[in-house]
């Protein structure tokens, strides 16, 4: 017997429970270090929220967070879990660079849509194969994900450290043309009379936007959507409808994996102006969590990446304050949402299902 | 190369192979009973930060390793508590423990040594050190047998040794015990080993609590074995090429041993030798050495050599009927 929840339980209070589950045990960890939590968590939110600054970098983070996010999100709703996304957004970073260095380009916005092309087609190529060996071979994509990251790693310190690589001792690429430069947020609001501190918050901000709108589009709003989505329910009665698996596998990756390498308009091009080493740092595996805490509702996502980006900034100026709070703790943090989001669900699910069938039988 | 080069790489093969081989030994057993664990990674990390830890507080090795296992243990129960007890996903709490290990190291690492997440230098006491069997040195001079016994088989720490028998304990318990039975028949068909009467979730258990135990004493074996003490993410994906092995090895014990000795080979020629020059080919760059496990895990999980078909059971949790 299953019982349905309401909706509004399914999608806000359940979350909203794991999440405060997941800070609660973050809340033990500073306990455990010998630090006060709720001095921390107010340090974090005036580190994140309490400036234009601290607001500028929450947001920067938050737009990478929405590409890794959805990269995440969008493959789950084929049913496939795709881990592979730092390694798609490291290859993405390298589209992107390539068109950036190719061409001396004058205006950025000529150059915007080749970026955003070489981001997506390189990050959808790493894509590519774990989608085709798990449609065609049966080979878990979890696993050929996970090589692939460390291929993607391999791949890209051989590129950058003989190919790629600036004269110089460090391996990066010399810097781009600064007609790619794309705009800052700061100087896009200036424009409009709004003053804001210079931070890397860019054009690539409403991008993301348009990104998870269109991931909304997609998802729910076409024929392929739907067919992602019902393989992804059930791959039996999806097939048994005339669903290609084979097509939808592969397809459901190469939008994934183009999602993932759309990170690199953001950092790349957006802010660094040049490929540095493991400019991802990880925020391909942010992805997971944020995908996770979102439910993989494009609306979730972004909001559960800026709840990452305040995480990020604040965790970035508590360290400052707390020395014996490090980054590191974002690492907890973000493992702690991934484990009561995700694997532990059931631990506030099944109790919460028993109370509302309890009152709906006394109801009736 | 001459022959002192050969069994030099040889032996350094085979203590890189050591912390392979007990976390993909690991991965066996919890495999083996269709828990799926990509949290290898995490568990060694824990273990290996555990470990260097007590040693140096306590300044006993032993203690060190029973602290190791302790951690790897606490997480390899998060992860049955996760996959078994509330049926969640195996895959995400999986990552989800590499995150946990990855940040609660460091994070514990600094507010205790406050050393940037390293432990302290471990001394001879505090650390595994290398075992010479008897007649090491005097056999020596005895033309291709001398030279082996004491540069291959001779001269390692306890915990190499120990990971060469966990193999054939292995193979013994999975193939010739009524609980290795059990445990396989659990990862192919936990229904019927229910209808036979016999309790899925306390199988799964113990086979995850091995797991627990053996990535424990792989991780101790990185930081107080192999190196004297811990520093972050020591791991640096042994964890993955463990899992690798594991597929490589299609889940069997014997050839898990040859695929963590492939692996642990790969990783000492590519840090004996920066570039290697294959003739007519050119240069082997390091990096894709360092890659060569990942490329060809895939090439076998793609079946184009020899199929790798995972546990039957794996991944899904058991939901008895009603």
């Amino acid at each position: 017997m299953t019982a349905p929840l309401p909706r509004w339980a399914d999608l806000v209070l359940i979350p909203a429970l794991n999440l405060l589950l997941a800070f609660l045990v973050a809340g033990l960890v500073v306990v455990f270090i010998g630090e006060d939590p709720v001095e921390a968590v107010r340090l974090l939110l005036v580190g994140s929220l309490g400036s234009s600054y601290g607001i500028g970098f929450t947001l920067y983070y938050a737009t990478t967070f929405v590409f890794t996010g959805l990269s995440v999100a969008i493959a789950y709703h084929a049913g496939l879990f795709n881990i592979g996304s730092e390694g798609q957004a490291a290859l993405g970073g390298i589209g992107v660079t390539l068109v950036c260095l190719a061409v001396p380009w004058p205006y950025w916005w000529l150059a915007l849509p080749f970026a955003i092309l070489g981001a997506g087609a390189f990050g959808a190529a790493w894509a590519f194969l774990p989608g085709y060996l798990q449609a065609k071979r049966g080979s878990h994509v979890v696993i050929t994900t996970i090589m692939f990251n460390f291929i993607a790693s391999a791949l890209v310190v051989y590129l950058l450290v003989n190919v790629l690589k600036a004269p110089g001792m460090a391996p990066e690429t010399r810097n781009f043309p600064e007609g790619t430069f794309l705009p800052f947020m700061h100087e896009i609001l200036a424009v409009f009379g709004i003053r804001m501190s210079r931070t890397p918050m860019n054009f690539t901000a409403l991008l993301a936007l348009a990104a998870a709108f269109l991931t909304w589009v997609l998802i729910w709003r076409t024929r392929l959507g739907y067919e992602m989505r019902a393989f992804g329910h059930s791959e039996p009665a999806a097939v048994y409808a005339g669903i290609d698996p084979v097509r939808i596998t592969i397809v459901a990756m190469l939008i994934s994996g183009a999602m993932a390498g759309m990170m690199a308009l953001n950092v790349v091009m957006g802010f660094q102006h040049r490929l540095v080493l493991d400019y991802v740092g990880g925020a391909g595996f942010v992805g997971i969590a944020v995908s996770l805490m979102g439910r993989s509702h494009p609306f979730g996502v972004v909001l559960a990446a800026i709840l990452f980006g305040i995480l990020y900034q604040g965790g970035a100026e508590l360290a400052f304050d707390m020395p014996s709070i490090s980054r590191d703790m974002i690492v907890v943090i973000q493992a702690l949402v991934i484990l009561f989001t995700g694997a532990l669900e059931n631990l506030v699910r099944a109790p919460v299902e028993r109370a509302f069938l309890r009152r709906r039988r006394k109801a009736a | 190369m001459d022959f002192a080069t050969v069994l030099q790489l040889a032996g350094s093969s085979l203590r890189l192979a050591t912390p392979l081989l007990l976390a993909c030994l690991a991965g066996l057993y919890s495999e083996r009973a269709g828990i799926f664990d990509i949290g290898l990674e995490g568990k060694m990390l824990a273990a290996a930060f555990a470990a260097a830890a007590f040693a140096a507080i306590t300044g006993s090795v032993w203690i060190g390793l029973l602290a190791g296992i302790a951690a790897s243990s606490a997480l390899s129960l998060i992860h049955g508590v996760a996959s078994i007890t509330l049926k969640g996903n195996q895959l995400i709490s999986g990552v989800a423990i590499n995150f946990l290990a990855a940040g609660l190291t460091a994070l514990v690492g600094q507010n205790w040594f406050g050393l940037g997440g390293q432990t302290p230098q471990l001394g001879p006491g505090q650390r595994f050190l290398a075992i010479e069997w008897p007649l090491a040195d005097a056999l020596l001079p005895v033309p291709v047998i001398g030279p082996i016994y004491r540069h291959l088989i001779s001269g390692h720490n306890i915990l190499v040794y120990l990971a060469l028998l966990a193999v054939p304990a292995t193979w013994w318990i999975l193939y010739r015990t009524r609980f290795g039975l059990r445990l396989r028949a659990v990862g192919e068909n936990p229904a019927a080993v229910d209808t036979a009467g016999i309790s899925v979730v306390r199988l799964r258990y113990a086979a995850v609590m091995i797991a627990g135990l053996l990535c424990g004493i792989a991780g101790a074996y990185l930081s107080t074995g192999m190196a004297a003490g811990f520093v972050r993410e020591m791991t640096a994906g042994k964890g993955f090429i463990a899992l690798a092995a594991l597929i490589f090895a299609k889940w069997r014990p014997w050839p898990a041993l040859g695929a963590c000795l492939l692996f642990g080979a790969l990783e000492a020629i590519g840090i004996r030798y920066q570039a290697i020059t294959i003739p007519g080919l050119g240069v082997v760059p390091v990096q894709f050495m360092q890659a060569l496990p990942y490329i060809l895990t895939v090439v076998i999980l793609a079946g184009f050599v020899g199929k790798a078909v995972p546990p039957r059971a794996g991944g899904r949790p058991y939901v008895k009927e009603r």
